[in-house]
Parts: structure tokens; sequence; C-alpha cells
């Protein structure tokens, strides 16, 4: 925790990062861990992925860990200065392009935007999922359980907590 | 379009309000799979057409799909005050949630215990994500462009960590640019 957190900077970020959140919350991860852990050292790599866990595990939409964190920095006002900012353009832009498509479906500008922008929405993704791996691993054993946790999510139609909850046996016994 | 305004049901703010706070409250692992039951299924609010259609804009909007398909939804059936009350059920009830789990972490957070099972159900997490983006990157067609674009995504912000804005100012005007002309 060596800077003092600027509420305003932080609001701001968040503000321009919704913007250009194409495809969800785990696009802009690695720009908030960015901010966060390496450049403002607020929280450290290992309780950032803790914290984006705990909103896993939480009822509702994977976005709440924005609001978590900002929670956990600053209380109320950090979980306003990062949750505000996630509406603003759902409010203004979503509004806004939802009205005109319901007056013009078949936009062929809509559909070279969304081919465009797909795959670079998959490999932000999968930026995202790199940092994690090494926020919370630290040697073989965490890799092994990462990677047999895709085998098994690919493989089997099983509800994903009871596989968190199998992470927090296999963490509470040592196992990794 | 015309035609399908008139087959609209009737629905009232308080029912936007209940449907959407179920939707999100029993949302475990990601809201999609419940807001197509609730919508589509429980309400037939939408047709399962009318859900693809609002949730492929949603994708390509800003900020979570789910999110944007709330607010698109409240619009459509009442308005601006429909698209508040939609996002209040949504986004309020976990919001509360979440906040009485951030009050748990900093109290019990740094027990020995609560670390070790955190750190397990983490390592699981990452797997959850990396995952998805696998089932993702499936459906990918097999061109070298997507890809290339997707492996330049990932290095520039993954690997190099550069800032995100800058990245995808660079490849995202390119990228819509050469799918637009793949069109014609």
């Amino acid at each position: 925790m060596d800077d003092r957190l600027d509420l305003g900077g932080l609001f701001l970020h968040f503000l321009i990062l919704w913007f250009v959140a194409v495809g969800g919350p785990s696009t802009i991860l690695p720009d908030i861990h960015r901010y966060v852990v390496e450049v403002h050292h607020l929280l450290t790599s290992a309780q950032f992925a803790e914290i984006y866990t705990l909103a896993q595990v939480a009822p509702g939409p994977n976005v709440m860990y924005v609001t978590l964190m900002g929670w956990h920095l600053a209380g109320w006002k950090g979980a306003a200065a990062t949750t505000i900012p996630l509406l603003v353009p759902a409010t203004t832009l979503t509004l806004l392009v939802g009205h005109y498509n319901e007056r013009y479906p078949n936009a062929p500008i809509g559909r070279a935007i969304r081919r465009g922008l797909t795959p670079i929405t998959i490999g932000l993704m999968f930026a995202s999922a790199t940092i994690l791996m090494r926020a919370v691993n630290h040697d073989w054993r965490g890799y092994f359980l990462t990677l047999l946790t895709v085998a098994l999510v690919l493989r089997k139609p099983w509800n994903p907590l009871w596989l968190l909850g199998a992470g927090a046996l296999a963490g509470m016994v040592g196992l990794v | 379009m015309q035609q399908s305004e008139s087959h609209r049901p009737h629905v009232s703010r308080l029912a936007l309000f209940l449907t959407f706070s179920r939707i999100s409250l029993s949302s475990f692992g990601g809201a999609l799979f419940w807001s197509r039951r609730a919508l589509v299924e429980r309400q037939r609010w939408l047709s399962e057409r009318e859900f693809v259609d609002l949730l492929a804009l949603g994708q390509l909007l800003p900020g979570p799909n789910v999110l944007n398909l709330t607010v698109m939804v409240g619009y459509r059936f009442a308005g601006w005050t429909g698209a508040a009350v939609s996002v209040a059920g949504y986004l309020g009830w976990p919001c509360l949630v979440v906040i009485g789990m951030g009050v748990l972490y900093q109290h019990y957070g740094a027990l020995p215990r609560v670390q070790q099972a955190l750190a397990g159900m983490s390592i699981v997490a990452a797997g959850l994500l990396l995952a998805t983006v696998i089932k993702l990157a499936i459906v990918l067609p097999r061109r070298w462009r997507p890809w290339l674009f997707g492996v330049l995504a990932f290095a520039g912000v993954g690997v190099m960590r550069w800032p995100l804005l800058w990245v995808l100012g660079a490849l995202a005007p390119w990228a819509v640019f050469a799918a637009w002309k793949e069109q014609d």
C-alpha cells in the first residue's frame, strides 16, 4: 500500500476502461491489474486474484469483482468509484445503439464491428487468464490444478461451483 | 419491425425489477444461462431469436453483455424508467452481497486456513477463465487474420503489459476495416 489512493483518478480510469470494454469485464482485467497492482501498488497480485475469485463465488454477474475491489480499497466511496463508471456506457451507448438497432436491425457495420472485434476480445481474455495464473500459482502443483480445471470444464458439464469448492479443499489440506 | 411491436407483452416495472433481481441472485458462475431461462422460457418476454439478437448487440457494445441486455430489455418494455428499475434489480443485490463478502474478507481474509482455501479457489478460478477462453476460441474461423489479431492483442496487453487503450486504438480500427472488406 505505497501510494495514497486517488479516488478521482480511479473513477476516471475505470470510466475510460468501461468505454472500451468490448466483450465484457474479462477484457479489461489486464489493464485493471496493471493500474491497481503494477502502477499504483494498491494491492498485491495475490490479493487481486483473491478478490476476483471471491466475486466469482458470489451470486450475480462476474463484473462484481470491480465493486469488491473498490470496496476493499476505500469502502463505499471506493465501490462507487469503480461501479458507477460501469453504468455509464450501458446507459448512454447501449440505449442509443439499442434504439437505432430496433429501426435498422441488419446494418452491415454492426456485423463488421462484431467480426473484427471478436478475436481481439478473445486475445484479451487469454491475457486475463495468464495474468491470474501467474498471480496465483507458485509451483508446478498450482499449474497442474489450473490445467486439470481446464480439462474438466471442457469435458464435463459440471457446475463450476463444485470445482471452486474442490479447490478450496485442496488448498486447506495443503495440496496446493 | 412495426408488427413485432404489437406482439409485445405488457410488462410492468415491478415485474422487470423482480425478474432481473431473480436472474442476478440465481447467477452463480455467469448470468447468461439464467437470463435466457428467465426471459425466454419462464416469462416469454422475448423469443429465442430476439434474445440472441439483443445479446449479440450487448456483446458488441462495451460493458458486460448481460448488463447491456438488461438495459435494452427494460427500455423496450417500459422506456427509461424500465431500464433503470431493471438495472437496479440486476446490479443492486449482488453489490450488497459482494460488499458483505468484502467485510468478511477484511476480517477473516488473513487467517491461514482462509488464505489456503482462497489460494486453492483462485487457482481453480484461473482455470475456469482459461477454459472459457478456449471454448470461445474454438468457434473462431480457421483463417489467419482473426488469429493474428487475437495473438497481437494478447501479446500487447498480456506480455508487453501496454495500456489497453493503446493496444485497442492500434488494433481495433484495422480489425474492423479488414472484416468490413471481407464482407463485400
